[in-house]
């Protein structure tokens, strides 16, 4: 990757180039797993600590999607998905958006493990490591099981906000770990049936270029076979309740069958761009009730009282 | 004796300019949220604030 800019001319980004270098998208995804972290962990933390963990993870977030984008620079430009990003499409300097990668990287890890607790901060610093060493520049390129074994990134987030809230790890923020590192194939795969021409141009082994369709949708319902019982894993042992266990229940039902119909399609993308979108809405779904199972926990706990 | 033109240095386009503008008051923003975040922990946390456990 080069670190010199493109050009001499003086810069023309603007603010929204690099909030789309921090993949605002993804980052809402990662705010929200780790905000239900925060608030479904054990005991008391106070309101502007949470937010200062929340505000830090979301930097964080952003850092390692900045870090993507600038080593990702030259296969970006080589697909329709993600050829208007700013780098490739030349709004911001390869060196800018490394720059810019790494100060919102040390700042959110730094100012986490200052205001909030070392544990968060480390969990911070190897979520951001992981995603942009270990998925990015290592496996991404390298094997079609690059996003199953980069998804560890994607599924820390929960974690890091149990951790911010304890200032430890149990089993229950390891299963919430679990959900979305399991989530993660189905969701990238379904998205690399119907953008497999553009993976191949880029040059990227996506399960889809490398093996086939016929595989990856084997794989994909494997996957979901795993996850659909994961979901429901933290209403049986008893750490959420029935209002959980039913919605995590029936969208576990509705993931599967969505896996099963796309299994079955011989011809067109219907069904992979409806599994992409649901499994979108599975992953807010599922953590929103449990969300709401605490909440609700916690509300009749007191009117209990 | 030829006279020689005084070197103006970069002029930038408006939209460079208007950019440049952009990221400062954007980076000001960022500095002052960061500042007032450290200030109310430090109030929410009192003398606690020195203190790092695990």
């Amino acid at each position: 990757m080069s670190l010199t800019t493109a050009h001499a001319e003086p810069s023309i980004a603007g603010v929204c180039d690099y909030i789309a270098l921090m993949k605002p998208r993804v980052m809402s995804l990662v705010v929200f797993t780790a905000f239900v972290g925060l608030m479904v962990a054990p005991g008391q933390l106070h309101p502007v600590i949470g937010f200062a963990a929340i505000l830090c993870i979301a930097v964080g977030a952003g850092a390692a999607g900045a870090l993507n984008m600038w080593y990702d620079a030259d296969t970006d430009g080589r697909m329709a998905r993600t050829a208007a990003r700013p780098i490739p499409a030349g709004r911001i300097a390869p060196g800018e958006a490394l720059a810019f990668g790494l100060t919102l990287a040390v700042f959110s890890v730094v100012i986490l493990g200052l205001l909030v607790n070392i544990l968060a901060a480390v969990l911070l610093a190897a979520t951001i490591a992981f995603y942009a060493i270990i998925y990015t520049m290592w496996l991404k390129r390298r094997t079609p099981q690059n996003i199953v074994i980069g998804g560890a990134a994607g599924a820390l987030p929960p974690m890091i906000g149990w951790a911010a809230a304890t200032g430890g790890l149990s089993l229950e923020p390891i299963i919430l770990f679990l959900i979305i590192f399991f989530w993660t194939p189905p969701h990238f795969w379904a998205l690399s049936l119907y953008r497999s021409e553009d993976y191949a141009h880029a040059g990227i082994p996506m399960l889809s270029v490398v093996a086939g369709p016929t595989e990856t949708k084997l794989q994909i319902l494997v996957y979901t076979l795993i996850l659909a019982p994961l979901g429901v894993l933290p209403w049986i042992i008893g750490y959420a309740g029935p209002i959980y266990g039913v919605v995590a229940a029936v969208a576990g039902a509705a993931f599967l069958a969505l896996a099963l119909r796309l299994r079955g399609e011989q011809h067109g993308f219907t069904a992979c761009k409806q599994l992409f979108g649901f499994s979108i809405l599975y992953l807010f779904v599922v953590f929103a009730a449990l969300l709401v199972d605490h909440m609700s926990a916690v509300l009749f706990g007191h009117l209990a009282a | 004796m030829s006279e020689q033109k005084p070197d103006r240095g970069i002029r930038l386009t408006e939209q460079q300019a208007r950019a440049r503008r952009a990221r400062s008051i954007a980076i000001a923003v960022a500095l002052g949220v960061l500042v007032i975040l450290f200030y109310i922990v430090t109030l929410v946390k009192g003398p606690a604030v020195l203190v790092r456990p695990l």
